[in-house]
């Protein structure tokens, strides 16, 4: 208790630095919270569009963006027919701008495909859809930022197209999206015959290992891959989580600076105390757990404040009407540990330099001077 | 030459006994002490004299195992103190420091400064708090404990200081001025409690002072220039 005390009473001696160094940990701690949630959630929602009613996806193998994957449709009858498979389901992916909205994802797919089966149509009716060539469905997103509503034409990069449908996903890349016919979606980015990729039910999903197989065996520049093994290769979300935890950690390394530098101060504050302390009978390793702890109980207090700012803005963020659907706040559990693990091993390397300093001080040359 | 261990006078009365102890600071450039023998007597009281700047603080710090000497050795009741015994063992529970300044941390209440001693050698809180209670009834601070040390006198602050390293019941007190910094009243109450404590707690007590008078009341009053001892001057 009076060793807790001894650590309270610095931190409350130097009240506006110990609040920078704890506001400089919460900052990190919410950056790093936001980034990794965004992207994390983002990942998810868009292995929520490959794994729609589905357990594998077939893409080209070696590509290194699913948009540039290239599968011929003479895979996809195939691939259909086998009798391990319930149903396959080819999916061409593109990107088309309009005047306010650079990106807009479009889902070249077919009338049978689970995105459209499943999907809660708020306006239209899902059995018209692949009718007609110029014909598309609508995310409720995409409708609202196209101001399309159901029979209006719609501006869709260079081509124009009638909504007959619009839809409401959960996921916020579909519901910003436009679902057209693949047929129609071939032609429109001149990928004729092709699809970016089949996603695959099986009817026995003990037969995975076996597709994969006989995926590799009969088309070998396509490669098959079950929805948590690619959500863990795939490059573009190896690259982004990687990023994520770039830059949060870049924050963290700035709190972490923070709190070398109130430790630092605190140490050569009190040169004197420590050598009274040393004086008593402290040992180093009580000097040094006094330094470590104040800085451990920093980084701690710091770290979640900062998961309470992070949660708090990734709520707000929720809220903003542009962000619908593409702000998942199910914060991990290992991003938690994670981050909270990250905070306290900042803490504590900023006190490394302040520690082995209060250990070398010499308690008879600290007491000779004033 | 003796060798290392027992003392060789084989006096287990001495609580402390330095032979030929040399120090000096910027590399001997400084020469503070050369060659100082000194002996105290168990449970006995040493006043060490002299001008400032003699080696009285350091030669205290020597005695007390913040420092160590370049040459010459010191012996704790009868054991060689390097490499006899162990350094943090010695600070927790064979000699307690008293300086002229309090050298309290002001912002801890009394109590908790007090209980610093036990809180670095591991003494179970019963056993301390009873040690707290029973120092300061005698110091007259019992009703100052929850005190914080800037609401405390001079006087008072020094009372603390003292039950602080009486704490762990060390055998030998080291004093360095204690009542340096106090006015002339509190100096001689300071005095008289510190003698008193000493005498019922069965301490060594080795005090450095300016003060003749004080001084004078020890049993052996030791007269410290140029770095030597000259005397000891029976009181």
């Amino acid at each position: 208790m009076l060793f807790l005390k001894l650590i309270l009473t610095n931190l409350r001696r130097h009240r506006v630095r110990s609040l920078i160094s704890l506001a400089g940990i919460a900052f990190s701690v919410a950056a790093m919270l936001t980034v990794v949630t965004i992207l994390q959630g983002a990942i998810t929602m868009f292995t929520g569009i490959l794994s729609s009613d589905s357990q594998i996806i077939v893409f080209e193998r070696n590509v290194s963006d699913l948009f540039f994957s290239h599968v011929p449709a003479g895979a996809v009858a195939e691939i259909a027919a086998w009798p391990m498979v319930a149903h396959a389901d080819p999916v061409l992916f593109g990107v088309v701008s309009s005047a306010d909205h650079p990106i807009i994802t479009c889902f070249g797919i077919t009338g049978a495909d689970a995105r459209i089966r499943k999907a809660t149509w708020i306006a239209g009716d899902r059995s018209r859809f692949a009718l007609h060539p110029d014909e598309v469905a609508l995310g409720e997103r995409a409708a609202g930022f196209l101001s399309a509503s159901l029979g209006s034409s719609v501006q869709i990069g260079h081509g124009r197209f009638r909504v007959i449908g619009i839809l409401k996903t959960a996921n916020g890349f579909e519901d910003g999206g436009v679902f057209m016919p693949l047929g129609s979606a071939q032609r429109f980015f001149h990928q004729e015959g092709a699809s970016s990729v089949i996603t695959v039910k099986l009817r026995d999903q003990a037969a995975a290992a076996d597709f994969k197989r006989t995926v590799q065996v009969r088309f070998g520049d396509l490669v098959a891959l079950e929805d948590t093994e690619f959500t863990r290769s795939y490059s573009q979300f190896r690259i982004l989580k990687a990023t994520a935890w770039a830059v949060g950690g870049c924050g963290l390394l700035l709190g972490g600076l923070g709190v070398a530098n109130t430790m630092i101060m605190s140490v050569f504050t009190r040169i004197r105390e420590i050598a009274i302390l040393r004086v008593n009978g402290f040992s180093s390793p009580q000097i040094a757990g006094m330094i470590f702890g104040e800085s451990a109980l920093v980084s701690l207090v710091g770290a979640l404040a900062g998961l309470a700012i992070g949660t708090g803005f990734l709520y707000a963020l929720k809220l903003v009407p542009a962000l619908h659907g593409y702000i998942d706040v199910s914060i991990q559990p290992p991003v938690l540990l994670i981050v909270i693990l990250l905070a306290l091993l900042t803490g504590v390397a900023g006190a490394l330099y302040p520690a082995l300093y209060a250990l070398r001080i010499r308690a008879v040359e600290a007491l000779r001077f004033e | 030459m003796t060798s290392p261990g027992n003392d060789p006078t084989g006096s287990s009365r001495l609580a402390l006994r330095a032979e030929g102890v040399w120090k000096s600071y910027d590399a001997g450039a400084i020469a503070v002490l050369r060659g100082v023998d000194l002996a105290a007597a168990e449970g006995g009281t040493t006043a060490l004299c002299g001008p400032s700047g003699c080696g009285k603080s350091t030669l205290l710090h020597l005695l007390g195992g913040l420092d160590q000497p370049e040459r010459g050795r010191i012996w704790v009741h009868g054991r060689e103190r390097h490499p006899g015994l162990d350094p943090l063992q010695f600070l927790r529970h064979e000699v307690g420091f008293v300086f002229q300044l309090h050298n309290l941390i002001p912002d801890l209440t009394l109590a908790e400064n007090c209980l610093i001693p036990t809180l670095a050698a591991g003494t179970d809180r019963r056993s301390a708090l009873a040690r707290l209670g029973q120092l300061t009834e005698r110091t007259g601070l019992g009703h100052r404990l929850d005190h914080r040390i800037q609401k405390l006198s001079g006087g008072e602050r020094q009372r603390t200081a003292l039950c602080r390293a009486l704490m762990n019941r060390p055998k030998i007190l080291l004093a360095d001025e204690p009542t340096g910094s106090l006015d002339a009243q509190s100096s001689a109450a300071i005095f008289e409690l510190l003698l008193e404590l000493v005498a019922t707690e069965g301490v060594t007590l080795v005090m450095a002072t300016h003060d003749r008078g004080m001084a004078e009341r020890c049993d052996q009053v030791l007269e410290m220039r140029d770095g030597r001892i000259h005397g000891p001057e029976p009181a």
